[in-house]
């Protein structure tokens, strides 16, 4: 219900452009390297509002927290404490020509984001300005205009344009992540927003449902269900009730839909040995990918679609192997250790996260596509499986018992701010990242 | 048994013999005397000591087809335990794994033949091969690695002369672990075909 409003809301949104031209940055703001090292100090004053209207104060009290919880999220900023701050928010000039940008920079921000809330005919209307106290410029303009209870919306919009701003990639804000979670005594999938948030249960099989994996429109959810008592994929859409199978006998485990593509490949059995298949959105075996006896398992695509990534045992324990679909070449990727698995290739294309196994635990490495060290995220705290990447190759979720139960986890590509991502009866596996979807 | 049948025939012919022998004597004897009496009295008093003599014989008979049947019905009973007991092992018994492995050792070789030996005597069964891994390692890959786990005690018992239309089989990878434990125990038990009959 409150998605269908907001599709009505967000052509509005995205049209009510301010004036102002958005000034593209000029120099790099995030250390590529590793820009979650060096987090950038932003200052984030409450939104201002006419103090005489409850509902426009309350409405720019909430967006100046969500947005700042947003921009959290991402990993980039660290925020000013606002009881150093030298300029009172509901007093100070929002617009660029009255920015005290010294009282600032004295307080050690570097970015400066204001806002200003007003109720008009019953919309709200939300004026968000980004600043860059240093150069003493404005980097963003936006005005967006919705109902009181859009802030959730306009939070992530504007937060999309920061991040948009300061590192060239527009974030993950229209993002999703579907899982599977056992809290009703069978494994279920389940979907919640990027942030953990508005939790919903996708499947009710009272079966054992894994894998899922979005189509590049977000409108398909790919998975294994045992609903039909052997292990069987079914590609369901996410809000109609419309679902197709494969007419194969024998295991179907763990689809990936190949990017940009209405195709997903798979690994099925009915050959009578394991190997990775190139399929239909509806179903339909288009050919076969991989060819070797033994398992072939967890196809995971490069972001142009013309590499795939696979576990396989061919070489006698599980290891990555890259296929690629143009030269029809298979060529090992991993050789440090003796399992190596669920490999997950960055939207951004430079690096594969996977999990690998050392004495019974299971921790979250990354490594170049073209082979390499590979580096370690976690460490010492229970083991971590299954990691998934933010669409713009950011941040990672993944799946952690280090808290006892497994639970799904946050973190950078690189490792830092891993914290919890959202909390649930029962235990969570099997996370995936969906693409940025605008028309849910 | 020869013996029984002889005893049999002689209860029905010294009966009759004695009874021609009355007879015959009353057709010739017109007039009643004592000492016939007595005769007659001891021929009744013999026969019926042989009537008695006969009964017993006939209740020990019976006695012993009682004792016979149920000798039999304990015997069917014992078979009938056997067949249940084969039936439990081949259905509890399950054939294990070394870690990350499909391949079937001595033990569960063995035990494969003892469950195709069973599966000779009962032509109708048709059985689901569960494999099964312990919770290490990752869920897809045990997924794959426990359908790898079914085939090969499939392909064994195919290889026995069991029929391929009568086993099928699925994976559970680690979803199903018998053992909850978290111990090389409790892993060990986990890493298993199940046997499960359709």
């Amino acid at each position: 219900m409150i998605r269908r409003r907001l599709m009505l809301v967000m052509p509005v949104l995205l049209c009510m452009l301010l004036p102002w031209p958005v000034v593209a940055a000029q120099y790099n703001y995030i250390d590529i390297s590793n820009p979650f090292l060096r987090k950038t100090p932003i200052a984030v004053p409450s939104f201002k509002a006419d103090a005489q209207n409850p509902s426009a104060m309350a409405a720019a009290k909430a967006a100046s927290e969500l947005l700042k919880f947003y921009l959290d999220f991402t990993g980039y900023f660290t925020f000013s404490d606002p009881t150093a701050f030298l300029e009172d928010p509901q007093k100070m000039d929002i617009t660029g020509s009255g920015i005290r940008y010294r009282n600032w920079t004295a307080i050690g921000a570097e970015l400066l984001v204001t806002g200003g809330v007003e109720i008009r005919d019953g919309n709200t209307e939300f004026e968000l300005r980004l600043f860059d106290t240093v150069k003493e410029k404005m980097l963003v303009g936006k005005r967006y205009r919705g109902s009181p209870e859009d802030d959730r919306q306009v939070a992530r919009r504007f937060c999309s344009e920061v991040v948009f701003a300061i590192t060239g990639s527009r974030g993950f804000f229209d993002s999703k992540i579907a899982f599977v979670s056992n809290g009703s005594g069978h494994k279920e999938i389940f979907v919640c927003e990027f942030d953990g948030s508005n939790i919903s249960q996708f499947t009710h099989h009272n079966s054992i449902s894994l894998f899922p994996d979005w189509s590049s429109d977000g409108r398909w959810i790919a998975y294994t269900t045992y609903a039909d008592k052997s292990p069987r994929i079914r590609i369901q859409h996410v809000s109609e009730n419309r679902a197709a199978r494969i007419d194969k006998p024998g295991l179907q485990a763990a689809p990936a839909w190949v990017p940009g593509k209405f195709e997903l490949a798979a690994s099925l059995s009915f050959s009578g040995d394991q190997e990775i298949y190139l399929l239909t959105g509806n179903g339909k075996v288009i050919k076969r990918l991989t060819s070797s006896m033994g398992i072939d398992v967890e196809p995971s695509w490069s972001p142009d679609g013309k590499r795939m990534v696979f576990v396989s045992n061919r070489s006698g324990t599980p290891q990555l192997f890259i296929y690629d679909t143009v030269s029809n070449r298979v060529q090992r990727l991993t050789f440090e250790g003796r399992y190596n698995t669920q490999p997950s290739w960055s939207p951004k294309g430079d690096r594969i996260a996977y999990s690998a196994m050392e004495n019974g635990v299971i921790d979250i490495f990354t490594i170049n596509p073209e082979g390499g060290e590979p580096v370690q995220l976690t460490e010492n705290q229970g083991s971590n499986e299954a990691p998934t990447w933010a669409p713009d190759g950011s941040l990672i979720v993944f799946s952690s018992t280090r808290e006892g139960k497994s639970r799904l986890y946050v973190m950078t590509a690189y490792g830092t701010d891993q914290r919890r991502l959202l909390t649930l009866p029962g235990e969570q596996s099997n996370p995936k990242w969906s693409p940025n979807i605008l028309n849910p | 048994m020869k013996r029984k049948w002889i005893i049999l025939a002689m209860l029905f012919v010294i009966p009759a013999m004695l009874f021609s022998v009355s007879c015959a004597k009353k057709a010739v004897m017109t007039e009643p005397s004592t000492t016939d009496t007595s005769a007659a009295d001891e021929a009744a008093r013999k026969a019926e000591l042989e009537k008695k003599q006969a009964m017993e014989r006939q209740k020990q008979l019976e006695e012993e087809r009682l004792a016979a049947e149920r000798a039999e019905k304990l015997k069917a009973e014992a078979m009938q335990r056997d067949m249940m007991m084969s039936k439990n092992r081949f259905l509890n018994e399950n054939i294990h794994f070394a870690f990350d492995s499909a391949t079937l050792d001595n033990q569960a070789q063995e035990l494969l033949k003892q469950k195709a030996m069973w599966l000779r005597d009962f032509p109708d069964a048709k059985v689901v091969i569960e494999g099964h891994c312990d919770e290490r390692g990752t869920n897809a890959y045990n997924l794959a690695l426990g359908e790898r786990r079914a085939e090969s005690a499939k392909a064994f018992l195919v290889n026995l002369g069991i029929s391929g239309a009568r086993l099928t089989t699925i994976s559970y990878g680690e979803e199903k672990p018998l053992d909850l434990g978290h111990n090389e125990e409790a892993w060990a038990k986990n890493r298993r075909d199940a046997f499960v009959l359709e």
